[in-house]
């Protein structure tokens, strides 16, 4: 439990991870209390159902890819601390003082290329037609039929799409989302 | 071999036994009534105040050489405080998803932005969700010099360490074994109590002196926890033909609720010694106990329970709604069968001071063995438990609606937050149907040709 947790955080482990990722001290702490917690097999790492055992996330029509996106970063079936910091750090609001925070690990950028991969099945920077399908089909169940699904796709293609390649790629993707506010969207305040 | 182990500690308790009652019975309430406890408790808050400024000033000092970026401005004990019932990450106004009126419809084009509200959903529910928090221990804003609920396991200071190793000896060497003893005690002379009581032909008298003899034995019991209870609205209590429902921490519950008035309890028959001491209950007063086979079919145990509340004569049933141990931090979803059964319900809430001990039994993580040690080493069992008038079911009310104004009731009296989740996921996975509900949502917004 708690006293266990800090246990085998070190200092030097806390301060590498705040430098990587720019959560505070207590930040750092509280999310691992949360890791340790959400790790039932006490093994350091979390595991696919580990995740989907929060109720509140299994109910998300797009839970599983968010779970997914989490095991882009490091060995396919576990996820240890760090990989867990860098994912969630992404959703660090962006800190307005800061004028040049372009390659930032919280930055625009970063932000949308989360969004990206959400879409990115295959993860080969394209979003093609049968990839869109896919996931919109995620979103809406069995609530809207394959030719409705299927002009929403194509309209969304031909909206993004610049270089004629009948898919979407991420400066295409950037520059269709260029006013989707993104900043204040894709970001989560951590309490400290 | 439980007759033996019984009998031989029996034997050894009734060598001492003159001594050990007059201790529990005479020098106990004595020294209480002299405000021992108000003293004890009082010595005990200023040990946690000490131990929390020590470790506040430890951790300015450390973040004065990290980053300060994200640092709220006001003091860590407040943000703390509310820890429990506000999330970890801040809950602004949940980003619903745009709803654009486009011309004509009340509907609007899909945009590949859409994401970015499940995305967030998913990251927030990842980083910290209601749910999963109410299985697990619940933090404290000060550290209460336990090991079981630090989190900061480093050496703060040389004075803290010595408080907190004069605090582990007095528990481990002074109350651990005057509470077992009296846990002994209790258990024995309830076992004889209740032989003697049912060897007596049914009477009211027979109900009279068995009532007195079941507080009395609860309330030993209750000082075998160092439980201090403060009972309010005592006008409120359970009558005979009601049933009585409360939020569920811990076993410790029903001996706390005990202690105050009899009722009969529910359950299931066990074996061994659960099994011993539930037909010695059975011996002086009608409890409810199930076969595991008839647990499964609901209508026999709503029968059961329907023949037991339409006599006045028996003792109001103390039923537990949710099913399972929640953390005292909020109250889980009711189930309607307590509700079906008609009759008056009188809703309990209760609440524990964390700071004491923390009563909640995380049973994937404790057997019942260890959480009983857990009890008997923490300082002491304080708890507030609120009597709130009877509630009857409305003309045309699904029994579903009724348990949720009950727990409506329950949370805002106890001061709990008052979920939707079933408690029993705990242990299994949540529906399909819920999923499901949010992919309609989402799919009404859309415009489609």
């Amino acid at each position: 439990m708690g006293s266990r947790a800090s246990l085998l955080l070190r200092q030097e482990e806390i301060e590498e991870i705040q430098r990587e990722t720019g959560f505070s001290h207590n930040q750092i702490t509280r999310l691992y209390s949360r890791f340790t917690s959400l790790d039932k097999g006490q093994n350091g790492a979390l595991s696919r159902e580990d995740l989907l055992r929060i109720p509140e996330l299994a109910i998300n029509p797009l839970g599983e890819r968010v779970v997914q996106l989490f095991f882009l970063e490091g060995e396919d079936e576990q996820v240890n601390f760090r990989q867990y910091m860098r994912t969630l750090a992404r959703f660090r609001p962006v800190d307005p003082n800061q004028k040049n925070n372009k390659d930032g690990v919280n930055s625009r950028d970063k932000k949308l290329e989360f969004a990206f991969r959400m879409y990115d099945l295959d993860q080969d920077s394209r979003i093609s037609r049968d990839e869109l399908l896919q996931v919109l089909r995620m979103m809406v169940g069995v609530n809207i039929s394959e030719e409705q699904l299927g002009s929403i796709a194509d309209r969304t293609i031909l909206e993004a799409d610049t270089d004629g390649d009948q898919r979407i790629s991420f400066e295409e993707f950037s520059k269709a989302m260029e006013r989707s506010e993104v900043e204040q969207k894709m970001s989560v305040r951590f309490l400290d | 071999m439980a007759i033996l182990i019984n009998s031989a500690v029996f034997l050894w308790g009734f060598s001492v036994f003159p001594f050990i009652v007059s201790f529990t019975t005479v020098i106990i309430p004595a020294l209480s009534s002299l405000g021992l406890c108000k003293v004890y408790i009082d010595c005990l808050e200023w040990a946690f105040e000490f131990a929390t400024n020590r470790i506040q000033q430890h951790d300015s000092r450390q973040d004065l050489n990290g980053n300060r970026g994200e640092q709220l401005p006001d003091n860590n004990i407040d943000a703390l405080k509310d820890k429990n019932s506000v999330a970890m990450i801040q809950e602004e106004e949940r980003t619903t998803l745009k709803k654009v009126r486009s011309f004509g419809t009340l509907r609007r084009e899909f945009e590949l932005s859409d994401c970015y509200h499940f995305c967030r959903q998913g990251i927030e529910a990842i980083a910290d969700d209601s749910v999963t928090k109410c299985f697990s221990a619940a933090e404290l804003p000060s550290w209460n010099l336990l090991t079981r609920t630090n989190t900061h396991y480093e050496f703060v200071s040389m004075r803290l360490t010595i408080l907190w190793v004069i605090g582990f000896l007095f528990r481990y060497c002074c109350l651990l074994p005057m509470r077992f003893i009296l846990f002994v005690v209790s258990v024995n002379i309830f076992l004889m109590t209740t032989a003697a009581i049912g060897l007596m032909p049914n009477s009211r008298y027979k109900r009279h002196v068995s009532k007195y003899v079941s507080l009395m034995c609860y309330r030993i019991l209750a000082r075998a926890f160092s439980a201090v209870v403060t009972y309010h609205n005592k006008e409120n209590r359970a009558k005979g033909g009601g049933i009585c429902v409360a939020n569920h921490t811990s076993p410790i519950d029903v001996i706390i609720l005990a202690c105050d008035a009899c009722y009969a309890m529910v359950g299931q028959v066990h074996g061994g010694f659960t099994g011993m001491i539930q037909r010695a209950m059975s011996r002086s007063e009608a409890h409810i106990w199930f076969q595991r086979s008839e647990v499964k079919d609901r209508q026999a145990v709503s029968n059961r329970l329907k023949e037991h509340v339409s006599d006045p004569d028996k003792l109001p049933i103390l039923i537990f709604p949710e099913g399972t141990c929640i953390n005292n931090t909020s109250v889980m979803m009711f189930k309607k069968g307590s509700f079906e059964v008609g009759g008056a319900i009188y809703p309990v809430a209760i609440k524990y001071d964390a700071r004491f001990g923390d009563a909640f039994w995380n049973s994937s993580k404790y057997n019942m063995i260890q959480y009983l040690l857990l009890m008997m080493t923490s300082w002491a069992i304080v708890c507030d438990v609120w009597y709130l008038p009877p509630m009857h079911r409305k003309e045309g009310e699904a029994a579903v609606e009724f348990a949720n104004r009950v727990k409506h009731e329950i949370a805002q009296k106890g001061g709990l937050v008052d979920l939707l989740w079933d408690g029993q996921l705990k242990r299994m996975t949540v529906k399909e149907d819920f999923k499901k509900e949010q992919q309609k949502e989402y799919s009404k917004l859309l415009k489609v040709e």
